[in-house]
């Protein structure tokens, strides 16, 4: 039945088609058919020139209605260093192709229309004209040589890579506004394609990307990494890619199976991944993606919802990331090799890898295990600053057994400084007796008070404390007024409860505030989670 | 004298001047002609074999751009159900519970790769220089046949060979070819790494090979019968324009073509016999391959050595036929031959030492990078060169718009946008952000894709009547050129846009990223527009099968007042072109309007009085 469908719709084309060009003749047959040549030369004579202004017009309003979405133009200006001067070149480039585009197409369609056939008149004889044919050969040639010095210059200048000394040429440190010229100051970061991903590696601290061997890739040991080389210990596979803001980055490119190609559109960045054969590409970014977002908020057609069919989720501006793309043919799920870009400030950048450096490959998958080369090594470098980082961000609770009159120790934390404070109050007060009850009772609150925004992280945690350390300056007073004879030992009592009680309010400060923070990390893991999920849902062929 | 003008009835011998070569005297041409097998099939008439090229890539043409619709469609409505195309294409189509039909992104890549192999090798090498160097080559030059007829009859069965196979590799259960037309290892050489890279791309390599078999043997005819076959009077700079561009041309594939084949051979090595000219730490399909030491750039040098020329093999023929189709129907001479025969030279020469523009991004050595700039930028200067003298031919001109005609004004304005575009790629710095995004799509569609079909409409347009003793419909050729003519800038125009804002090119969707994801409206655009001018390409089929039976019959030996030699012989001429001897050459190919004569053909001798006129004016 389609097939009778099909048979029958073409046949019915090719009559109407054949009908079409018979009517016409039949008509032209009518008029004469010099006539009827006469004006279909004329029609199509008009009908130059009405492309050329029609052609001309839409070249024109179609740059203009597209002025937004192209990069270096509208909202899109370019975050890194070499891109406007690449910029700078396409308009010198569209400022001189696009004069001879307009003169170009307003000679030929308006040569067409003007010397349209006519009878009266006879073609002129003009086979040539050395004068014109030396200026428009001069003219392309000096445009050009302008084009390929500029062009070149910009080239040579984005391409230039390390120098023997692993100087990165041209390299730019932003910092505080100075450039400096030639430093020595690039992060190199890796990228290798893979069907159909990137896996994206830090070099972590020791800024050295360890070695890897193809032959050594295994199902977690993605990249092939070769452990016995030290380098390897602190390299850090990336979900998404950070880098910070005013850096030369330099990006080392391989790939593990096919060509793929290492493409940020925002960043100008492009460059064959290759098997068996690093790449390198320089760029050093001059804007956060945080402030990228809030450069592209003033714009309305960002200040729209994200997601169309979530008004209120978020705007267009507050969702838009840098993304890395592929851009060599890769096989059949090219198109989805994505992979966030996100540029950060200097102190995030350094706060994110301190933080980073415990997920480390090797840590987490390789020490300790039979495939481990240092496993003789009871401590190594990475992990004694991923366990001061740690009890940076986690200290250590005092121990309930401790005697109550040894001074607190060095490590304890802000955290807890208030209730050191308080502690100390409590035993002035109980040495000089004579100040009285007030004095005691100030000394407390106002070290409770000093533990309160001490701890006003966890303030649940600490109000208890503060609760506490009241009562406990309660019964000190009490214990004051009551016998006058036994003041001291009285005092004596209440400042040994008020350390204790102290103690007691700190600790459960302490354990509370772990608790919250525990809660904290665990939801944010979990929504991490979700979202390496999601992003795997997204991506098909992900098979990392 | 014999008046070309008006008497249809003429006799050859009635030239003033010819050559008499007695070939009439063996009547072997018949023996060769009798049969329906040697002369529809296996003939070895140049004219013939000109016919089956033509109709062999239009019957490709169709293909290729039908296979374009359904890529479009893909990209244009990502979310429509495409379960229409189940009963074609079969297993990849997926349909989902809901009833909705998916393309398979491996055959997605697949149509790709075949729309590029079969429009750039089958339609606009074979189909374009195939046709035209055949038809032409004898006739304007005055030669009874190729050179070698033998010859060129088995390029056109290499190529029928050819396109057989890939035709085939259509129906393989892993699919064809789907790395692309470019075909770069190691994605062409690990059958792991894609379906279609297994027999597919066998397949794929196979074609080709006899497809430049096909492109030597006629290269090496068309350049040996230039050289050879000339009638008398006619030296090389009184040859038209079409046939300086044959004649490079041919010259450009036999340099080039054999790179290929040497390029294809060493993957094929890689594929089947474990080496590794392109191969090199490769872990795919869970398993560390042993090959090492190769390099992938290697063969991108190899293939684009070829790539590059080729882009010229598609045009130079279009140039050639555009030159001729302005000169006959502005009824002026072309300006400045001598510059467009020396521009043709400098492009020819220019195209071999260019092809590294296509790897600025693919790892080289940026340095190396400097040299490559410099050569394709000034590749430029000729190429405009040639727009200023087409543009110059119009001035002063008594313009006839006839289909052909027409066609050969889009041509130019096409190469104008087109070639503009590649200044821009030309300059590596500006390569970063635009490779392998539309950009790059926009600027070869415009300029070869587009252009050349332009050409080869001008040349199918202007030389039917050679073909087939009629005309095509005059109104139909119009509206086939108008809706060509916009519908073409309406697909590749707002590509330009698309690559500007990074979206790269062989996407099968562009929703996987936010900056490449903001175009579906433009996407819908393109693709609309894609079908409708698919559309007007239906009205050129018909138009053409309909004019060769039932188009306006030719009633002069020479319609359209040409110069040329093709014009002189009968209507409809028989094997070895010209009955008798054959017409000898007394001036170039371009005097209309000369004297105030509405033009003099290349057989008429030069007068006196003409030659008076040229020492006044010298030139
Ligand atoms: C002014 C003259 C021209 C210049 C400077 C030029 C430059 C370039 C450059 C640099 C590229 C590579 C872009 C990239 O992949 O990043 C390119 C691609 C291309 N050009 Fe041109 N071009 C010119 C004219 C032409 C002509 C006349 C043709 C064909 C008739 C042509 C056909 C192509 C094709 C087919 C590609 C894409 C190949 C692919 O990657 O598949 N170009 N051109
Ligand atoms: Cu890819
Ligand atoms: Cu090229």
């Amino acid at each position: 039945m389609m097939y009778l469908i099909g048979a029958l719709i073409t046949i019915l084309l090719f009559v109407i088609i054949v009908q079409i060009g018979k009517v016409n003749e039949l008509a032209a047959r009518l008029r004469g058919e010099e006539q009827a040549a006469r004006d279909g030369n004329e029609w199509n004579a008009r009908m130059m020139l009405v492309f050329l202004v029609g052609f001309l017009a839409l070249s024109v309003g179609s740059a203009v209605y597209y002025y937004p979405y192209m990069l270096g133009y509208g909202p899109n200006i370019l975050p890194t260093i070499h891109a406007p001067k690449i910029m700078q070149l396409f308009n010198i480039t569209l400022f001189f192709t696009g004069v001879v585009f307009v003169i170009t197409h307003i000679l030929l369609f308006l040569f067409a229309y003007q010397y349209r056939e006519s009878k009266n008149r006879v073609a002129e004889f003009i086979p040539h004209d050395n004068k014109l044919e030396i200026i428009w050969t001069a003219v392309p040639a000096v445009v050009m040589a302008i084009l390929v010095v500029f062009g070149l210059m910009a080239w040579n200048e984005t391409m230039a890579d390390v120098d023997e000394e692993g100087t990165a040429l041209g390299a730019v440190k932003i910092g505080s506004g100075d450039i400096k010229e030639g430093t020595k100051d690039y992060i190199e970061i890796e990228a290798t394609g893979l069907q159909f991903n990137w896996i994206l590696r830090h070099p972590g601290k020791d800024g050295q990307l360890g070695t890897k061997n193809w032959q050594l890739i295994t199902g977690s040991n993605q990249l092939g990494q070769d452990f016995a080389d030290p380098k390897n210990i602190d390299d850090i596979i990336l979900d998404e890619l950070v880098i910070p803001k005013g850096h030369t980055i330099r990006a080392r490119i391989t790939s593990r199976d096919v060509l793929h190609n290492f493409d940020i559109p925002h960043f100008f960045v492009k460059m064959d991944a290759i098997p068996g054969m690093p790449t390198y590409f320089k760029f050093t970014p001059t804007m956060t993606t945080e402030e990228y977002r809030e450069h592209l908020s003033q714009f309305p057609e960002w200040q729209v919802p994200a997601e169309e069919d979530e008004p209120n989720g978020l705007q267009r501006w507050e969702a838009f990331d840098f993304e890395l793309a592929c851009a060599e043919l890769c096989g059949k799920g090219h198109y989805s090799m994505k992979k966030i870009v996100k540029v950060v400030t200097e102190e995030e950048y350094n706060a994110w890898l301190d933080k980073a450096e415990s997920t480390a490959f090797y840590l987490n998958e390789i020490r300790g295990t039979d495939d481990d080369p240092f496993l003789d090594r009871p401590t190594l470098q990475i992990e004694k600053r991923v366990r001061e980082y740690e009890v940076k961000q986690n200290p250590p609770a005092p121990g309930p057994s401790q005697d109550p009159s040894t001074t607190p120790q060095p490590e304890v934390q802000p955290g807890i400084g208030g209730t050191t404070g308080s502690i100390q109050g409590g035993t002035t007060g109980s040495t000089t007796g004579v100040t009285g009850t007030s004095t005691i009772g100030t000394t407390i609150q106002n070290a409770a008070a000093t533990g309160n925004t001490a701890v006003n992280n966890a303030s649940n945690a600490v109000s208890t404390g503060v609760q506490s350390v009241k009562n406990a300056g309660e019964n000190a007073v009490n214990g004051v007024k009551d016998a006058a004879g036994n003041v001291i030992d009285k005092t004596k009592d209440a400042a040994g409860t008020v350390i204790d009680k102290t103690k007691e309010a700190a600790g459960t400060a302490v354990d509370k505030t772990k608790e919250a923070a525990g809660n904290v990390i665990d939801k944010t893991k979990d929504k991490a989670g979700d979202v390496k999920d999601k992003m795997k849902d997204k991506n098909p062929f992900n098979n990392n | 004298m014999a008046d070309l003008k008006h008497n249809d009835e003429l006799l050859v011998e009635e030239y003033a001047d010819y050559l008499y070569d007695g070939f009439h005297d063996h009547h072997h041409g018949d023996k060769y002609q009798s049969g329906f097998i040697s002369h529809y099939i296996f003939s070895m008439d140049h004219k013939m074999i000109a016919k089956q090229f033509l109709i062999t890539g239009m019957f490709w043409g169709l293909i290729g751009g039908l296979m374009s619709l359904v890529f479009r469609l893909q990209l244009g409505f990502p979310e429509a159900s495409m379960a229409w195309l189940k009963p074609l294409l079969g297993k990849w189509i997926t349909i989902s519970d809901t009833g909705i039909g998916t393309l398979d992104p491996q055959f997605y890549y697949a149509l790709v790769t075949m729309h590029g192999t079969i429009l750039v090798f089958f339609v606009l090498t074979a189909g374009l220089s195939g046709t035209f160097s055949n038809l032409l080559i004898p006739l304007q030059l005055g030669a009874r046949d190729m050179a070698s007829p033998f010859m060129n009859m088995l390029s056109y069965w290499f190529f029928f060979l050819s396109g057989s196979i890939m035709f085939a590799s259509l129906f393989l259960n892993t699919g064809p070819f789907s790395g692309g037309w470019t075909a770069y290892p190691p994605l062409s050489a690990l059958p792991q790494a894609s379906s279609g890279s297994a027999g597919g791309m066998t397949l794929w390599i196979l074609s080709l090979v006899f497809f430049v078999v096909s492109v030597l043997l006629g290269g090496i005819n068309y350049i040996t019968t230039v050289l050879n076959l000339r009638t008398k009077g006619m030296s090389l700079w009184r040859m038209p324009l079409t046939i300086w561009a044959f004649f490079v041309t041919a010259i450009l594939g036999l340099l080039s073509f054999p790179v290929l084949v040497s390029g294809l051979f060493l993957v094929m090595c890689d594929r089947g016999l474990n080496t590794s000219f392109f191969l090199n730490e490769i872990y795919v399909g869970g398993q560390a391959l042993e090959q090492v030491g190769g390099s992938p750039i290697l063969y991108q040098h190899l293939f684009w050595f070829l790539g590059h020329p080729e882009v010229y093999i598609i045009i130079l023929p279009a140039m050639g036929l555009v030159s001729e189709v302005l000169a006959v129907n502005a009824r002026k001479p072309i300006f400045g031959y001598h510059a467009m025969v020396y521009s043709i030279l400098a492009i020819g020469f220019l195209s071999f030492i260019v092809w590294a523009h296509h790897m600025f991004m693919a790892g080289v050595n940026p340095f190396i990078s400097n040299i490559f700039v410099i050569f394709t930028l000034i590749i430029a200067v000729p190429s405009a060169v040639k727009v200023f003298n087409w543009i110059s031919t119009l001035y002063g001109g008594n313009i006839r718009f006839n289909p052909g005609m027409l066609f050969a004004i889009g041509f130019v304005s096409l190469f104008i946008s087109g070639g503009l575009t590649g200044i821009f790629l030309g300059n590596s710095a500006i390569d970063i952000p635009m490779h392998d995004t539309y950009f790059v799509v926009a600027h070869f569609h415009i300029v070869m894709g587009v252009a050349a079909f332009f050409g080869m409409f001008a040349g199918v347009y202007h030389w039917f009547p050679k073909m087939y003793g009629r005309f095509m419909n005059d109104t139909l050729g119009k509206l086939h050129f108008w809706g060509t003519m916009i519908g073409a800038y309406c697909v590749f125009w707002p590509m330009h846009y698309t690559g500007m804002a990074g979206v790269p090119r062989r996407y099968y969707s562009f929703t996987t990223f936010d900056f490449s994801g903001q175009f579906a409206a433009t996407n819908e655009f393109i693709t609309i527009a894609a079908i409708i001018t698919f559309g007007f390409q239906i009205v050129f089929v018909v138009n053409f099968f309909y004019s060769i039976f039932f188009g306006k019959k030719q009633t002069t030996r020479n319609p359209y007042g040409a110069t040329t030699l093709e014009w002189t012989t009968p209507i409809n001429p028989g094997h070895g072109n010209w009955p008798g001897g054959i017409p000898a050459v007394h001036r170039w190919a371009y005097d209309y309007g000369k004297m105030g004569e509405e033009f003099i053909p290349q057989v008429e001798p030069v007068s006196e009085k003409e030659k008076q006129y040229d020492e006044e004016h010298p030139h």
